[in-house]
C-alpha cells in the first residue's frame, strides 16, 4: 500500500467518521485516497476553520476530533486552532503535508518546520521520514491524543512519504514507555482527603473541564449531595454540574457570581477536580482562599501545585478517584450552617442586569436562547463579553453542552465550532453566541456550514465594540477606546450572500421570536441582534485583585 | 542554585530540542549539557546543569519533563547522592623552559598531556567540579590558550 492509502486505512480503522481541512499542493496523494473513502471530508474556507471544527466536535461528542492541511501556510494556519485545543486539553490529530523529505530545510515551496513550530503547542507531535512508520505513529497519536490528560498531536508527513509503498501492518497494541498516565488514585492519599473532608465545615467543590474529560459529572453530583457541599465550576467545566442544582454557585473567578467567589473566599476546605487554578480563577494567588485546604484531584502531575498549593493532591483519572472516595466516606461534615450562609450571599448578590423596554440588553438575548431552547442547547461561543454573558446567563444542565474557547482565549473559534459541534450531534439545537468583532474572524465558515447543510444559529451580540477591550478601556483607561469601535458590514446581507437566512433584531420585543424562527428553520440562519453598546459584564474582579473584591454595583 | 538533573529519553530526532524548549521558554539558562547514547542503542542519556534562581520554577520544568512522550525517566542529582565527573581539554604553552614545573603540576592532579605540537600541549583532565577550577587557575601561570569542557555527567551512588 502507499503512504496515502495507509494513512486513509488507520484513520477509518481509529474510527474516524468525519474529518475536517483544506487540499493543497503535498496532500494530494491523501485527497486521492479520500475520494474513495467512507470518512466524510467537510472543506472549510480556511485552515483554521478546520482546526477549531474538529476541536468542537471532540468537546462536543469526547471522540478524536481530525483535520487535515497542506504544508508550509496550510499547516501555518491550523496552529492557532492547535495551541487553542493543547490549551483546553482537547483530543485532536492534525495531519499535515510536508514536502519531500530530500527537501526539506531547503526552504522549498511551501515549506515550514511544522515540527519546530507546534513542539510547544502540542501534546506531541511527529515528522514520518519513512513509510514503514507511519502505522505506529498514527496509532500513537491517536492513543497520546484521547489519553491522561488529552491533547492535540500534529503528524506531519511528507509527500514522498505519501506516495511511497510499504506492507501494511495494523499495531494491536500501543506500547511507549515514557508515556504512562496514572489513572488510580493513591489509596493514602484518599484516606487522607476523607479526614479532611469529615473534619471540614465549609467545604466547597471546584470543578474544571477535566470532570468532562474523565465523565465524572455523575461521581461529581454524588460527592456534593454526599457531603452536602457547594459547587461552583470554572469555564470549562460549566456543564459538569447542573447549573440548576440547589447546590450550584455557577461560574467563579473574574467574571463569576458574586456567591461562587465569596463561598471559595470563605470555604475551609477546596476540592478541585480537573482543575488547573488558573489566573482568572484565583485572582490574586496570595490572597485566593487563605483559610482553604486543598484536595486537588487531577491527572496531570504538572497541574499540582503550579500556583496554589495543595494540601492532598491525587494524581489520576477524576472519575476512577470519585469512585474509590465515595467508597471511603464514612463520615460526612455537617454543612447546614455553611449552606444557610451561601445561600445568604445567593440570595444577597444575584446575577443582575436592568432590563429596558425599547433597547435590548445582550444578557436578555442569551436569557430568552435558554428559555426557547429549554435549557438542552449546545452553545458555543466566540471570546469576550459574549462568552461571559454565555457563562452567567445560560445555565448548562449537561456535560459537554458548553463549548467555549478557554485558556487561549480564540476570537473567531464560535462559528467554525458550532459547525463541529451540529455534526457531531445532529439531534441538538446548537448557537453559536457571538460578537460583532469576533465573528468576523472566521465568518467565511458561513459558506461552509451552508453548502454542507449544517444548520447552526448565529447570535451575534452586536454593540459596535470591542465590548471587553472597551470595557477595560472604560473601566480602567479613562473611557479613552482606542481602536475598539468597530465599523461592520451589514450582516443581513453577509448571511444572505452565503446562502444563510439574515434577521436583525432591533428590539427587545421581537427577540423571542426572532430565536423561535431560527430554530425552526432548517438552515444556517445568524441573528444580528442590536444590542446596548456600552453595557458591561458584572461582576468583574480587577486584574490581580483578590475574587471577592469585586466592582460592578448591580452585583 | 545549580542542579544537575539526569534524564532518560528516547533516541530520536526532535528530543532534545523539545527538552531544551522547556528550559528555553522560561528564560532558563541550560549551563552544560551531555548527551550520549547509553548501553541500550535507543536510549539517550542527558545531564542537564541548570542555574534555577526559582526552586517552584525547576520543580515545575522537571514535572514538564517527565510529562514529555520521550522522556523516559528524570533524576534530580542534587539532593541525592552521586558521582559526578566533567572531561576538559585544555591547550598550554610548552616549552623546555616550563617542562618540568608542568609536568610536576599534571602529576599532582593526575591529568596528563595527550599532544605536544608547536610549542603547546594539550592536557587531559577529568575531575570534580572544584578539582577542575584549581587545576585550570594553577594552569594560568604557563599561559591557557584553549579550555573546552564536556559537561558534567553524574551517576547515582
Amino acid at each position: 500500500m502507499t503512504g496515502a492509502q495507509i494513512l486513509i486505512e488507520c484513520l477509518e480503522r481509529e474510527g474516524v467518521e468525519i474529518m475536517f481541512g483544506y487540499p493543497g499542493g503535498v496532500v494530494l496523494p491523501i485527497f486521492d485516497r479520500l475520494y474513495d473513502s467512507k470518512i466524510r471530508f467537510i472543506l472549510t474556507r480556511h485552515e483554521q476553520g478546520a482546526a477549531h471544527a474538529a476541536d468542537g466536535y471532540a468537546r462536543a461528542t469526547g471522540k478524536v476530533g481530525v483535520c487535515l492541511a497542506t504544508s508550509g501556510p496550510g499547516a501555518t494556519n491550523l496552529t492557532t486552532g492547535i495551541a487553542n485545543a493543547y490549551m483546553d486539553s482537547i483530543p485532536m490529530v492534525a495531519i499535515t503535508g510536508q514536502v519531500k523529505t530530500f527537501l526539506i530545510g531547503n526552504d522549498a515551496f511551501q515549506e515550514a518546520d511544522v515540527t519546530g513550530i507546534t513542539r510547544s503547542i502540542s501534546k506531541h507531535n511527529f515528522l514520518v521520514k519513512e513509510v514503514k512508520d507511519l502505522a505506529r505513529v498514527i496509532r500513537e497519536a491517536f492513543h497520546i491524543a484521547s489519553t491522561g490528560r488529552p491533547g492535540p498531536v500534529v503528524i506531519d508527513i511528507p509527500v514522498d512519504v505519501q506516495q511511497a509503498e510499504c506492507d501494511f501492518i495494523w499495531p494491536q497494541e500501543v506500547s511507549i514507555r515514557g508515556y504512562k498516565p496514572t489513572m488510580f488514585g493513591h489509596a493514602g492519599q484518599i484516606k487522607k482527603a476523607t479526614r479532611l473532608i469529615a473534619e471540614s465545615k465549609k467545604p466547597i467543590l471546584y470543578i474544571g473541564g477535566g470532570v468532562i474529560t474523565s465523565g465524572a459529572h455523575l461521581e461529581v453530583k454524588e460527592l456534593a449531595e454526599t457531603i452536602q457541599a457547594p459547587v461552583t465550576m470554572t469555564m470549562m467545566g460549566l456543564g459538569a454540574f447542573p447549573g440548576t442544582h440547589e447546590l450550584s454557585l455557577g461560574m467563579l473567578g473574574m467574571h463569576g457570581t458574586a456567591y461562587a467567589n465569596h463561598a471559595t473566599m470563605e470555604s475551609d476546605l477546596i476540592i478541585a477536580i480537573g482543575a488547573r487554578f488558573d489566573d482568572r480563577v484565583t485572582g490574586r494567588v496570595s490572597a485566593f482562599a487563605p483559610h482553604a485546604k486543598i484536595i486537588h484531584i487531577d491527572i496531570d502531575p504538572t497541574s499540582i501545585s503550579k500556583t496554589v498549593e495543595v494540601d492532598i493532591p491525587i494524581v489520576g483519572d477524576a472519575k476512577n478517584i470519585l469512585c474509590q472516595l465515595l467508597k471511603e466516606i464514612k463520615k460526612k461534615p455537617n454543612t447546614n450552617k455553611w449552606l444557610q450562609q451561601v445561600h445568604e450571599w445567593k440570595a444577597r448578590h444575584p446575577l443582575r442586569y436592568a432590563h429596558h423596554d425599547d433597547k435590548i440588553k445582550p444578557q436578555f438575548v442569551i436569557e430568552q436562547i435558554y428559555e426557547a431552547t429549554r435549557g438542552e442547547a449546545i452553545i458555543t461561543t466566540e471570546v469576550g463579553q459574549n462568552q461571559m454573558w454565555s457563562c452567567q446567563w445560560y445555565k448548562y444542565t449537561n456535560p459537554r453542552s458548553f463549548i467555549s474557547s478557554g485558556g487561549l482565549g480564540t476570537m473567531g473559534f464560535g462559528l467554525p465550532a458550532a459547525m463541529g459541534v451540529k455534526l457531531g450531534c445532529p439531534d441538538k439545537t446548537v448557537f453559536d453566541i457571538a460578537g460583532d468583532g469576533s465573528i468576523q474572524m472566521n465568518i467565511q465558515e458561513l459558506m461552509t456550514a451552508v453548502c454542507n447543510k449544517i444548520p447552526v444559529k448565529i447570535a451575534i451580540l452586536n454593540n459596535g465594540y470591542l465590548g471587553m477591550v472597551r470595557q477595560w478601556q472604560e473601566l480602567f483607561y479613562k473611557k479613552r477606546y482606542s481602536s475598539t469601535k468597530l465599523c461592520n458590514p451589514d450582516f443581513v446581507k453577509v448571511a444572505e450572500s452565503y446562502g444563510a437566512v439574515g434577521m436583525r433584531v432591533a428590539n427587545p420585543k421581537d427577540v423571542r421570536a426572532a430565536i423561535e424562527k431560527a430554530i425552526e428553520i432548517d438552515n444556517t440562519v445568524l441573528i444580528d441582534f442590536i444590542v446596548e453598546e456600552e453595557e458591561n459584564v458584572y461582576p468583574m474582579v480587577p486584574a490581580g485583585e483578590a475574587i471577592n473584591r469585586m466592582i460592578g454595583g448591580m452585583a | 542554585m545549580k542542579h544537575t538533573i539526569s534524564v532518560l529519553v528516547e533516541n530520536k530526532f526532535g528530543v532534545l530540542a523539545r527538552i531544551a524548549g522547556l528550559f528555553s521558554a522560561r528564560g532558563y539558562n541550560i549551563s552544560s549539557l551531555a548527551v550520549a547514547e547509553t548501553f541500550e542503542q535507543d536510549i539517550s542519556h542527558m545531564t542537564i546543569v541548570v542555574d534555577a534562581q526559582d526552586e517552584k520554577i525547576l520543580e515545575q520544568i522537571k514535572k514538564q519533563l517527565n510529562r514529555l512522550i520521550d522522556v523516559i525517566m528524570v533524576v534530580d542529582f542534587t539532593k541525592k547522592e552521586h558521582s559526578e565527573r566533567e572531561l576538559i581539554l585544555s591547550k598550554v604553552n610548552y616549552s623546555a623552559k616550563n617542562k618540568a614545573k608542568l609536568k610536576a603540576l599534571l602529576d599532582k592532579y593526575q591529568a596528563k598531556i595527550i599532544q605536544c605540537k608547536d610549542e603547546t600541549a594539550v592536557i587531559e583532565f577529568s575531575g570534580e567540579q572544584q578539582e577542575i577550577k584549581q587545576l585550570v587557575h594553577e594552569l594560568e601561570q604557563f599561559g591557557v590558550k584553549e579550555l573546552v569542557k564536556t559537561g558534567r555527567i553524574a551517576i547515582a551512588s
